[in-house]
C-alpha cells in the first residue's frame, strides 16, 4: 500500500486538507473521509452521474477522479448549493415539480443543471436534454426533471442567481 | 400536460381539501441538498468493510474452496463461505411480490456444492478498508467443474438438457407430477369456456410467437447492507429495501433466528422496482460482523448488480386470438415459459393471469412454465410477468384490428374488460377502469392529431396490474402545537411519506403540512409488508385513514370530558369537533387542551384489506423509424389510466412517466447480451443501456379517476401498470411506419433493421 498524500483543495468555499491513498478516487474521499454524502455513489466507473460535482466550474463525475487530483482545486458538492437560509432556485423547483421520486440521482441532476444555467441562460429543451444525458434516472422518465430546469431557468431570469 | 378525466356515472365524486392537491414532499428538503442518508451512507464507529467473490462461470461443481491465504493478508479479519451459512428447511415463504423456497434464497446468498450463473457468490470477506477486502477475495483459490450452461428456456426444456438442480421436480397445479430431474419447476392452466367451440366462432384468427429478453430493474443506487451482531445476540441492519420487515423475516429464515433478535433500519432507498425485496448481502454481512465484534458494511459494485440481482425474466411466449367480423374476442389461447434464472420463481404466474385481462375473453386457455436457466435468480420488477405476456397480446390484437379493418381503440372499447367480467384464471372484476383508459385515448388530443411523414407510424396498447394489499401500520401522535407526529412502516421509495401524510390530513382536516411523517425500524412500528404491488398508497393510506379516525374518537371523547356532555353529542367535523349549542375546537385548540385534560392522544391504524382495485392504462405512442440504421424514435408518447384517485397527482403522473420511460427502454434497446459460456457481456450502464433524458420526449399524461370501492378514499395503486403498454404500442406503432412485425424485445437496431431488409 502506498503511502498516504496530503491534499489541499477547497471545498464549497472552505479551505480542506485530507490524507488519502494515491488509489482513492475524490467520491470516495468525500464520502467515507469527509463525510459528505450527497455525492452518491451509483456505478463507480462514469456510466450513471450520480456522483458529479463541479470542479473548477466543470460538472465531473468525481468517481473518475482521483483524489490527489483535487490538490488545488475549487470543488462544489451538492451540500454547498444551498444558501444557509434557504434553498437555490434549482433545488426549490425540482420540488415544485416533483422531480425527485427516490432522489438518488438527485444531487449529480443538480450539479449538472447549475454547470448548464451557468453556461446557457436559458436553454431549449433538446439542449437541456443533451446536457444532462449523462445523468441517469430511472423513475422520473425525465419529464420533471427537464421541467424543473426550464423553471429554475426562468427563475434565474427574473432574479439573477 | 397531465389532464384529469373524471368519468360520469361513479361513485360519487367527493370534494377534498388534501387529497388531489400537489404539497411539497416532506422529506424533499432533504433529498434536493444531499441531507438524505441513503443505504451506503451510514458509518458506525468501528466498521469493517466487505467484499463478495463471485463465480466467473455460469455453471459449475464447486470442488474446494482456499481462504487462507485471503486470511492471511494484513488488514482481513474474517472470511466466510457458503459452509459458514446454517442449514435451512426447503420451505417456501411469501414475500409480498413473489415467493422464495428458503434453501434456494440460502444457496443464492452464498452457493454450495454449485455455482449456478456468473457472478454467483461464494464468499465474503471483512477488512479494514474496502481495497484491501478487494485484494483479498483475489487470494481466495476456488477450484471448480465446469458444467455445460443451460441459457434459455428452449434449452432448459429440451430432454437432454443439464440439469441445474438435482432436486427438482415439476410441480403442476400445486401437486408434484415429475418423477425425474427437471429444469422445469412449475406449469401452471387455466381454463375457460370452450376454447375450440370459440375458435370455431372467429372469422379471423391470429397466432404468433414471441421471445423477449431478459432486463434489469435498474435502480441507480446499488445494494447495500451494514450489519451489527451485538454481543446480547441482538442484530441491526441498515440497509435500503423496499420492506423492512421482509428483510427481518428472511434473515430470521437464513439464520435461524427468532425475528425479533434482528432490527431493520431501513435508510432511504435508492430505487428498487422490485429488485430490492429479496435479500442478497444482510446474511454475509451478518456473518462477518459475528466473527469480528464489529459493524460490517458491503455495498455492491454495478456489474454485480447486473450480474446477480434482478432481473426479471427473459421469456418464450405463443399466443392465439379469435375475433368475430364485428370483432368480438371469440376465443384466446397463451402458452408462456419464463427464465426463473438458478432458482425457481419467474412471474410466469402473473404473466399467465395478465395476458388477457384486460378483454372480456368467453372462452380461454393458458398454460405457464417455470424454468431454471443460468442466470441470476430472477424478481419482481413492476407489474412482474405482465409486460412479457401484454407484449404478445397487444400486438395480436393490433393483427386482428388490422385485419377486421377496425380502430384499434374501438376494439379496445368493445373488448374491454368491465365491472363483473370474468378472467380466464377466476376472479371477476369490481368497478374497473379498462374502458375508461382506451375512451381517454381515443378523445386525446393525440390521437385525434393527424401524423404524417414518411416511416412515421403510430402505434396504441393497454395493459393491467393487479395492485396488492397486504398488511400495513400507521401510529400517529397528536402534538400541542396542533401537527401530528405520523410513523408509518413502508419504505418511501418515490414519494409515499406525502401520499400517507395526505391520507392522514384528509381524516382529520388539517393541512399536509401539519402532519410530519417518519419511516420508524422494525423496533418502532408493527408490521408492515413490502414497498411494493402498488400497495404502498392503499394500504398505508387506508391504515393512515385508520388511525385518523382513531384520533377523531379520541378527540371526540376528550372535548365531551371537557364540556361535560356525552360523547355522543360531539362529532367530528372538517377538522373541528363539535358540540351541542356554539360550543367548538378546531383541532389545534383541542391539542393544545390535551396535556392538561387527560393522557396523550395516540391513533393507531392497521390495514389487511385485499379489495385493492386492477389497474389498466392504454398508451399511444408515435415513432419514426429510420430505415438505414433500424433505430426508433419516440416523437409523441401519451399515456392513460385509471388512477382511482389521485391522492397527489403529481406524484401519479411521475409513475406513469417513470414507468412509460422503464418500458421504452424495455420495448428498444435493454437487454443481457450473454456469450456462449453464459457471461454477460454488457453488465454495466454503459452497455446495457437505460434511457438517458436525450432518448425520449416528453411523456403526456391523463389520469382518468375511477374511485376504487374497496379503499375510503377509492385509491387504486398506480406504480406497476404504466410498463407494460409501450413494448406492444412501440412495435404496432413500428408496423404502421416500416410495414414490420417485431415479435422480439428488444426492438433494437439490428433486429429492426433486420426485418426490414427481410421484408424487402
Amino acid at each position: 500500500m502506498a503511502k498516504k498524500r496530503v491534499v489541499t483543495t477547497t471545498i464549497n468555499g472552505r479551505t480542506t486538507e485530507f490524507l488519502c491513498e494515491p488509489r482513492q478516487t475524490l467520491l470516495e474521499v468525500l464520502r467515507d473521509v469527509l463525510d459528505l454524502t450527497g455525492t452518491k455513489e451509483g456505478c463507480s466507473n462514469g456510466n450513471c452521474g450520480a456522483c458529479t460535482l463541479l470542479m473548477n466550474g466543470r460538472p465531473v463525475d468525481s468517481c473518475l477522479v482521483l483524489a490527489l487530483e483535487a490538490d488545488g482545486a475549487e470543488i462544489e458538492t451538492i451540500e454547498g448549493v444551498a444558501p444557509a437560509d434557504g434553498l437555490h432556485p434549482i433545488q426549490q423547483a425540482f420540488l415544485e415539480q416533483a422531480a425527485l421520486q427516490c432522489g438518488i440521482c438527485t444531487p449529480g441532476f443538480i450539479m449538472s443543471a447549475k454547470a448548464l444555467l451557468a453556461e446557457n441562460a436559458s436553454p431549449s429543451e433538446e439542449e437541456i436534454r443533451f446536457y444532462l444525458a449523462g445523468n441517469l434516472c430511472r423513475c422520473t422518465g425525465y419529464d420533471k426533471i427537464v421541467r424543473a430546469v426550464q423553471q429554475a431557468a426562468e427563475m434565474r431570469q427574473e432574479a439573477r442567481f | 400536460m397531465a389532464t384529469v378525466d373524471k368519468p360520469k356515472k361513479t361513485s360519487s365524486q367527493q370534494s377534498y381539501k388534501v387529497i388531489g392537491t400537489r404539497p411539497i414532499r416532506h422529506d424533499g428538503v432533504d433529498k434536493v441538498t444531499g441531507r438524505a442518508r441513503y443505504g451506503a451512507d451510514i458509518y458506525p464507529s468501528g466498521v469493517l468493510h466487505g467484499a463478495v467473490l463471485r463465480s466467473p462461470h455460469a455453471h459449475a461443481r464447486i470442488v474446494s474452496i482456499d481462504t487462507s491465504k485471503a486470511r492471511a493478508l494484513p488488514g482481513v479479519r474474517a472470511v466466510v463461505t457458503g459452509n459458514d451459512m446454517p442449514a435451512v428447511a426447503s420451505r417456501v415463504a411469501d414475500m409480498g411480490e413473489g415467493a422464495v423456497n428458503i434453501d434456494h434464497l440460502s444457496q443464492n446468498v452464498l452457493a454450495r456444492g454449485k455455482v449456478l450463473y456468473k457472478g454467483h457468490a461464494i464468499a465474503a470477506v471483512a477488512a479494514d478498508t474496502v481495497h484491501v477486502a478487494q485484494e483479498a477475495l483475489a487470494l481466495i483459490d476456488v477450484k471448480y467443474e465446469v458444467l455445460r450452461p443451460v441459457l434459455t428456456t428452449q434449452q432448459a426444456m429440451a430432454d437432454d438438457a443439464p440439469i441445474l438442480l438435482e432436486s427438482l421436480r415439476t410441480e403442476s397445479l400445486g401437486v408434484e407430477t415429475g418423477k425425474k430431474p427437471t429444469n422445469v419447476a412449475k406449469h401452471y392452466h387455466y381454463i375457460k369456456g370452450d376454447v375450440d367451440k370459440g375458435f370455431a366462432e372467429a372469422a379471423v384468427v391470429v397466432e404468433r410467437e414471441f421471445n423477449t429478453a431478459t432486463v434489469h430493474q435498474g435502480y441507480i443506487e446499488p445494494h447495500n447492507a451494514t450489519v451489527f451482531w451485538s454481543a446480547d445476540g441482538h442484530i441491526t441492519v441498515w440497509m435500503s429495501t423496499q420492506g423492512s420487515f421482509t428483510v427481518r423475516q428472511q434473515m430470521a429464515d437464513l439464520l435461524n433466528l427468532p425475528v425479533s433478535s434482528i432490527k431493520v433500519v431501513p435508510m432511504e432507498i435508492g430505487g428498487g422496482f422490485g429488485g430490492k425485496i429479496s435479500i442478497y448481502l444482510p446474511p454475509p454481512a451478518a456473518l462477518l460482523s459475528k466473527r469480528t465484534g464489529k459493524p460490517v458494511k458491503i455495498v455492491m459494485d454495478r456489474a454485480a448488480c447486473f450480474e446477480a440481482t434482478g432481473p426479471t425474466p427473459g421469456s418464450h411466449i405463443r399466443v392465439k386470438i379469435g375475433a368475430d367480423a364485428k370483432g368480438r374476442i371469440t376465443a384466446a389461447e397463451a402458452w408462456l415459459a419464463y427464465e426463473a434464472g438458478a432458482f425457481p420463481g419467474s412471474p410466469v404466474n402473473p404473466g399467465c393471469m395478465c395476458v388477457f385481462a384486460c378483454y372480456d375473453v368467453p372462452n380461454g386457455r393458458v398454460d405457464g412454465y417455470d424454468v431454471v436457466v443460468n442466470k441470476p435468480r430472477t424478481n419482481a420488477y413492476r407489474a412482474p410477468g405482465s409486460t412479457n405476456a401484454s407484449f404478445a397480446t397487444e400486438t395480436v390484437v393490433d393483427e386482428i384490428c388490422e385485419k377486421l379493418k377496425i380502430d384499434p381503440i374501438e376494439f379496445r372499447l368493445k373488448n374491454a374488460s368491465k365491472e363483473g367480467t370474468r378472467r380466464i384464471d377466476g376472479p371477476v372484476y369490481s368497478r374497473i377502469g379498462m374502458y375508461e383508459s382506451a375512451l381517454a385515448i381515443k378523445n386525446s388530443d393525440h390521437y385525434k392529431s393527424p401524423l404524417e411523414g414518411p416511416n412515421r407510424g403510430r402505434g396504441v396498447a393497454s395493459g393491467f396490474w393487479f395492485n396488492a394489499g397486504l398488511k400495513s401500520s400507521v401510529v400517529a401522535s397528536v402534538n400541542s402545537d396542533g401537527r401530528v407526529s405520523m410513523i408509518e412502516g413502508s419504505t418511501d421509495i418515490g414519494g409515499t411519506r406525502a401520499s400517507i401524510a395526505m391520507q392522514l390530513a384528509e381524516t382529520l382536516g388539517i393541512a399536509a403540512e401539519d402532519v410530519i411523517p417518519t419511516v420508524g425500524d422494525t423496533d418502532s412500528i408493527g408490521y408492515t409488508d413490502v414497498t411494493g404491488g402498488s400497495r404502498v398508497t392503499y394500504a398505508t393510506g387506508w391504515a393512515a385513514y385508520e388511525a385518523g379516525r382513531d384520533i377523531q374518537r379520541q378527540m371526540v371523547e376528550r372535548a365531551a370530558l371537557i364540556w361535560d356532555v356525552e360523547p355522543q353529542d360531539v362529532r367530528y367535523e372538517n377538522g373541528r369537533i363539535i358540540g351541542p349549542g356554539d360550543r367548538a375546537f378546531t383541532f389545534a385548540q383541542l391539542a393544545a387542551k390535551a396535556a392538561e385534560t387527560g393522557e396523550p392522544i395516540i391513533g393507531r391504524g392497521s390495514s389487511d384489506h385485499n379489495q385493492p382495485g386492477g389497474a389498466f392504462a392504454t398508451h399511444v405512442v408515435d415513432v419514426e423509424v429510420d430505415p438505414d440504421t433500424g433505430k426508433v424514435e419516440i416523437l409523441r408518447y401519451t399515456a392513460a389510466q385509471d388512477v382511482g384517485t389521485a391522492i397527489h397527482p403529481a406524484y401519479v403522473e411521475g409513475q406513469m412517466q417513470g414507468g412509460t420511460v422503464q418500458g421504452i427502454g424495455w420495448a428498444l434497446n435493454e437487454e443481457y447480451f450473454y456469450d456462449d459460456n453464459g457471461v454477460m457481456r454488457n453488465a454495466s450502464y454503459l452497455d446495457y443501456r437505460i434511457p438517458t433524458c436525450l432518448d425520449v420526449p416528453m411523456i403526456d399524461t391523463i389520469m382518468v379517476e375511477v374511485p376504487n370501492p374497496g379503499h375510503p378514499y377509492g385509491v387504486r395503486g398506480v406504480g406497476e401498470v404504466p410498463i407494460v403498454p409501450p413494448p406492444a404500442a412501440i412495435a404496432n406503432a413500428i408496423y404502421r411506419a416500416v410495414g414490420v412485425r417485431m415479435r422480439r424485445l428488444p426492438m433494437s437496431p439490428p433486429r429492426v433493421l433486420h426485418e426490414i431488409f427481410a421484408r424487402k
